[in-house]
Formats: C-alpha cells, sequence, structure tokens
C-alpha cells in the first residue's frame, strides 16, 4: 500500500489526463511502485496498481511484461545497467562488462550473494558520445574505466552500511 | 560544457580555417544558468512566444514555419510545416501537441542536451506550436532511463507557469495551456508517433495501422501532432529571425541548423550544431567538431543518421560515387540511394576507426532491434532474432558461406513488410553492412580462428584517406 504522500502523486498523476483516460497514468505509477516496493513488480503490486487505476490486471501484467524497466524478478539494492549497444561497444563495453563480472563474481542478468548487486547488459541509453556508460537508479555513471568502477562498487557498498 | 569530451592523444585534425558555424539552438547555450527562467529570460528568452502570441495569428505562425523549411529533426525529415497543416480541426474536439523526447536511436543523445541544459528553449517552443496548432494540453513523452530530465523539465515548466506563460490565459492573451511531462519504461519502439500514443494511453507499445493519421486521430482519437524535441525547439529561432532568414540558413531543401550527436572513435564525442553546409569531412576533421578520429587511428566507416542508417566505408562517406564532397545535408547523404548513399536521420553520427570489426558491430545493431521488436509483425519479430543468431554465428567463428546471402534473404524479407518502420530500421544495417563489407564478412567464415584473434582492419575502404587526412600520414 502507498503511503499518504504517494497516493496524493498518483491522484495528482492522474490529474494530467481527461476523465476516464485514468489508465495513461499507468506506466508513472508502475514506475512510483517499483521505486516504492523494492526495486520490482511482484503480482500483488501489479494487481494493487490495477485496483488504484480501475483497470483489470491483466491490462497491468501486459505492460509490465513488454516495458523493460520494469522488473519482474527481485533485483539487487544496486543495479548495474551496462549499454552494449554499438556506440558503447566500440568505446569498450565489453571490457567493462567483463570486468564487473570479475569483480562481483556473477553473470550477466545475475544477483551477488548479499543482494547488493545486480549486473545487466542492456541495450542503447542515449549517452553515446560518453560511453562507456551505464545506468544506477536514477542516473548515469559515464566514460567507465576499471578504476571508475571501482569507486562506484565501493560507494555503494559505504552506502550499505 | 558537458560534450568536451575525451581527448586521449593529441588531435590529428585538420584546421578548416572556416568561420564558425552560426547557431541558432545553441546560440545562448555556453551562458551560464541558462537552464532556469531567470537568465533564459534575460537573454531574449519567451520573446519569440511573445511575438507570436500578441501580434500573430495561427496561421501567420504556421505561415513562417512552412516559409522556413523546417523538416522534423526526429529522423525522418518530413516538412514539419505540412505535417501542422494536415491537423483536423473537428468542431468540440480537444487537439493535443505531443512531443518525442524518446530518444532512442542509437548514436542519437541531442535532445537530452536541450532537455538538461536549455529546457525553456523547448517550453517555449511547445507554447508557439500549441497556439500554432490549437491545442490547450501538451504531453512531453520522455524515455524512463532519462530519469532525472523530468525533474528538470518540471521545473521549468514550473517557473513558466509563475511567470504566466503557461496556464489560464497566457500573458493576457486568452490561451491556454498545460505542459505535462511523461516517462516512457525501455522501450525503443515507442519513439515511434502511434507507438507513443499507444505508450501514452498507459497500453503497450503497439504501432498503430495507418491511415487513420495521429493528425486525424491520434492521442485519445483525438487530432495530435507529434514532433521531436529539437523541431520544436527550432521554432523558436524561426519566429526570432522569420521564416525566409531561416530558410536561408544552410542548403538547397536542408534549411537551417542540425543538431549533431557525435561518438564512436572520435577525439571530442558531443552534440554539435551545425548549419547544413558543411562537408562531412569538415565535421569530422575539423577541431570544432570531432577533431578527427581519437589515437591517431584512421576512419574506416561511419553510421551518419542513428544506428538504422546505412553504413557507409570511409571512401563513400566523404565523397559521393559522383566524387563530389559529401556534405552534411539531408540531399547529399542521400545521394546514390542506399547503393552509395546513407541517410541524415535523427543525426547520431557513429564513427568507426581501423580496429572496428563490421560484423561485431553489426551484431550489436542485429540484437538490439531483436530486443526492440514490438513483436506484432511476423517478419520482424521472427526476423530480426533470426539475423541475430546468423550474424551471432559468423561472428564466432561458426558462420557459412550460405549465411552471407541467407542474411541478405532475411533483410529483405523484413523491409517494407512491416507496420511501422522497425522492420526497415532493422533492416538497413544489416543489408549496408553486407553491400559495402562483404569481404570482411567473407574472411570471417574463411578464417574462423583468425577472426576471433584479431579484426579484419581496413582493406580498400581506407583508399581515400591519404587526400581526405592528410594529417594522418
Amino acid at each position: 500500500m502507498f503511503s499518504e504522500e504517494k497516493l496524493n502523486k498518483v491522484k495528482e498523476i492522474i490529474a494530467r489526463y481527461p476523465q476516464g483516460r485514468q489508465k495513461s497514468a499507468l506506466i508513472p505509477v508502475l514506475h512510483l511502485a517499483q521505486d516504492e516496493f523494492g526495486g520490482w513488480l511482484s503480482t500483488e503490486t501489479m494487481d494493487y496498481v490495477a485496483s488504484l487505476l480501475q483497470i483489470k490486471p491483466i491490462e497491468v501484467y501486459e505492460v509490465a511484461t513488454f516495458y523493460s524497466m520494469f522488473n519482474l524478478q527481485p533485483v539487487g539494492k544496486h543495479v548495474f545497467e551496462v549499454c552494449q549497444t554499438g556506440p558503447c561497444m566500440l568505446r569498450g563495453s565489453d571490457n567493462i562488462i567483463d570486468y564487473i563480472k570479475k569483480k562481483l563474481d556473477i553473470g550477466v542478468g545475475e544477483t551477488t550473494k548479499d543482494g547488493l548487486f545486480t549486473l545487466k547488459a542492456v541495450e542503447c541509453l542515449g549517452a553515446c558520445g560518453y560511453a562507456p556508460m551505464m545506468q544506477l537508479g536514477k542516473h548515469y555513471k559515464e566514460h567507465l574505466t576499471p578504476e571508475k568502477v571501482d569507486a562506484i562498487i565501493e560507494e555503494c557498498r559505504a552506502n550499505a552500511n | 560544457m558537458k560534450n568536451a569530451g575525451r581527448t586521449q592523444t593529441k588531435s590529428q585534425s585538420t584546421n578548416y580555417n572556416s568561420k564558425m558555424g552560426r547557431k541558432l539552438l545553441f546560440d545562448k547555450a555556453h551562458i551560464e544558468n541558462i537552464r532556469y527562467y531567470d537568465v533564459y529570460r534575460a537573454n531574449g528568452g519567451y520573446g519569440s512566444a511573445e511575438k507570436a502570441l500578441k501580434s500573430m495569428t495561427p496561421d501567420q505562425v504556421l505561415d513562417e514555419v512552412k516559409k522556413s523549411g523546417l523538416r522534423g529533426r526526429g529522423g525522418a525529415g518530413f516538412p514539419t510545416g505540412m505535417k501542422w497543416s494536415f491537423i483536423a480541426k473537428p468542431e468540440g474536439v480537444p487537439r493535443y501537441l505531443v512531443c518525442n523526447a524518446d530518444e532512442s536511436e542509437p548514436g542519437t543523445f541531442k535532445d537530452r542536451y536541450l532537455m538538461e541544459f536549455i529546457p525553456h528553449l523547448l517550453i517555449e517552443g511547445l507554447i508557439i506550436s500549441s497556439y500554432t496548432l490549437g491545442c490547450n494540453t501538451c504531453y512531453i513523452y520522455i524515455r524512463g532511463e532519462y530519469a532525472w530530465i523530468p525533474d528538470i523539465l518540471e521545473e521549468a515548466i514550473a517557473d513558466a507557469k509563475k511567470n504566466g506563460w503557461l496556464g489560464k490565459n497566457i500573458q493576457g492573451t486568452g490561451f491556454d495551456l498545460e505542459i505535462y511531462v511523461q516517462r516512457g519504461a525501455g522501450a525503443y519502439i515507442c519513439g515511434e508517433e502511434t507507438a507513443l500514443i499507444e505508450s501514452l494511453e498507459g497500453k503497450r507499445g503497439n504501432p498503430r495501422i495507418k491511415p487513420p493519421f495521429p493528425a486525424v486521430k491520434g492521442l485519445y482519437d483525438c487530432p495530435t501532432v507529434v514532433n521531436n524535441v529539437e523541431t520544436l525547439a527550432t521554432v523558436v529561432p524561426i519566429l526570432r529571425i522569420g521564416g525566409e532568414e531561416y530558410a536561408k540558413y544552410g542548403t538547397g531543401k536542408s534549411t537551417g541548423t542540425k543538431l549533431i550527436s557525435a561518438c564512436g572513435n572520435i577525439n571530442k564525442p558531443g552534440v554539435y550544431e551545425i548549419e547544413m553546409n558543411i562537408s562531412v569531412e569538415e565535421f569530422i576533421y575539423s577541431d570544432e567538431y570531432c577533431g578527427g578520429i581519437a589515437n591517431g587511428k584512421r576512419l574506416k566507416a561511419c553510421i551518419p543518421g542513428g544506428s538504422s542508417v546505412p553504413i557507409l566505408p570511409a571512401n563513400l562517406l566523404l565523397k559521393t560515387a559522383k566524387g563530389e564532397p559529401r556534405m552534411m545535408t539531408y540531399e547529399s547523404l542521400a545521394d546514390g540511394g542506399f547503393a552509395t548513399g546513407t541517410m541524415l536521420g535523427s543525426g547520431g553520427f557513429i564513427v568507426l576507426d581501423e580496429d572496428q570489426c563490421i560484423v561485431k558491430n553489426t551484431l550489436t545493431f542485429a540484437r538490439f532491434y531483436h530486443h526492440e521488436s514490438c513483436g506484432q509483425c511476423s517478419p520482424c519479430r521472427e526476423g530480426t532474432g533470426w539475423m541475430e543468431r546468423v550474424l551471432r554465428n559468423i561472428d564466432n567463428g561458426k558462420g557459412k558461406m550460405s549465411d552471407i546471402d541467407l542474411l541478405w534473404d532475411i533483410q529483405r524479407k523484413i523491409e517494407g513488410n512491416t507496420i511501422c518502420p522497425l522492420g526497415d530500421a532493422a533492416a538497413w544495417p544489416v543489408a549496408a553492412a553486407i553491400r559495402h563489407f562483404r569481404d570482411e564478412f567473407e574472411w570471417h567464415v574463411l578464417h574462423p580462428e583468425e577472426a576471433q584473434q584479431r579484426n579484419f582492419g581496413l582493406a580498400h575502404y581506407a583508399d581515400p584517406l591519404e587526400i581526405a587526412a592528410p594529417a594522418a600520414v
């Protein structure tokens, strides 16, 4: 269940659309829900969103499964989403992915045993001029090098304690 | 400026001694804090909106946009004024303007720069455009991964509203407008205008069959215009200097300036505003723009308009098949059709140096389109995955000679056989890679072990480089 504050946010979002078009709020509300409920969307969460927007649960599932930013499985506290498309590949993103795999001892799509990190290889994030890069939460980490990756991992670990 | 990029080695670039290119969008980008309302306003911001709303009729604004020759900056290059004139105006039905900020074509990151650093330029463009089209509600649909930018835009919208540029009765003119920011959630296809509309309605991003076009039946089945961020921002300088004056910038039907996001193996990756009258050679090698190929290497190939446009080897990139210098214009880049030309597209300019592998590069794009296919049309859904698998085999040294013809066959059967242009976008990079670099694919098949150890290199693609970049010799 959302807090009072989040429920007000949902109301504010719904008010952006014409009467009866509250389904338009689905993607923004799923973002809110994912942020709020542990970084992923469980069936219960999706059903709750359906009830908030007065739509059928299936309408939520079909959207949640379509968009790659919605996680349908639990993920680590920090998700490294490293871009692997052409422009990043030309700038050495493969090396960065390999480095993170070794450093964290996980494969792509896996989460570390302590639940801190998940590594994902993703498609173009629109930061091609600042490659190689990754998304970490709300922000981009650009011009990645092994040293920079080390620093990012340390920072995440420090925040976890 | 964030576009300074990395410069690892001394630039091998040539001094072109050209006068600095004229800017219309980035003319004030260097001003500190231009992203804030007060600074933007103090530097002439909202002057175009004031002019339009207070002294012009919507038809007069439309006329200026038509005269400017502005063409859609999202990739298709369709004349904006004409697109606007198609909007249906049934009595009592709202019309919508949707700003396409989905920016997801690999190689393209120009709109992000505009929104992040000069958000009020976009807001002002949206006000003028909405006034012209008769829209009272406008949505900015931004890709979900640009998660920090909605905050910047919403702050700008709030400041504009506080100062009477949004809301009810704007500047006492009686015109009402609300702008809302909507985040996507990771789907390339939502850059296609009908998929974007579906997504904005809270559905999967499946493109619609056209007709009806959005101008007649778009968002909520109402008349809708969908335009790219850069297109809408460009309306501001058009109103400032006038359509006729704008059309004097650039060359022929490529009027004005264009934002180019340059990336790959160059010394100065970043977002550049160019006047559409410079050569590709100048853009790559001059210090004002890309600053030459990084690490002192040589140019092998380039994809000048985002990943879906045909890749060209250096020789055809710098000069057309007729031997004329290739220019940064819609027409010149397309010169020779797909046989020897390419497209300006979205301006996502991807440069490959001599060490890059064309097979690997093509594989990453094939994987991208496979991942991003919405799955509605079988040729795209099945074909993109098939191309990815065949390319992966060739890249891994498990390819057969017949695979190259198979790839050609698959891409031909995707192109033109899908509801939306994603099918074409997936087919063209594969087709162009085989067309211009077939010997490299064959080399991979014939030398599977060697291909795992090293890349093919330059071969004849480098032929004209002695002429193009004397500094590299």
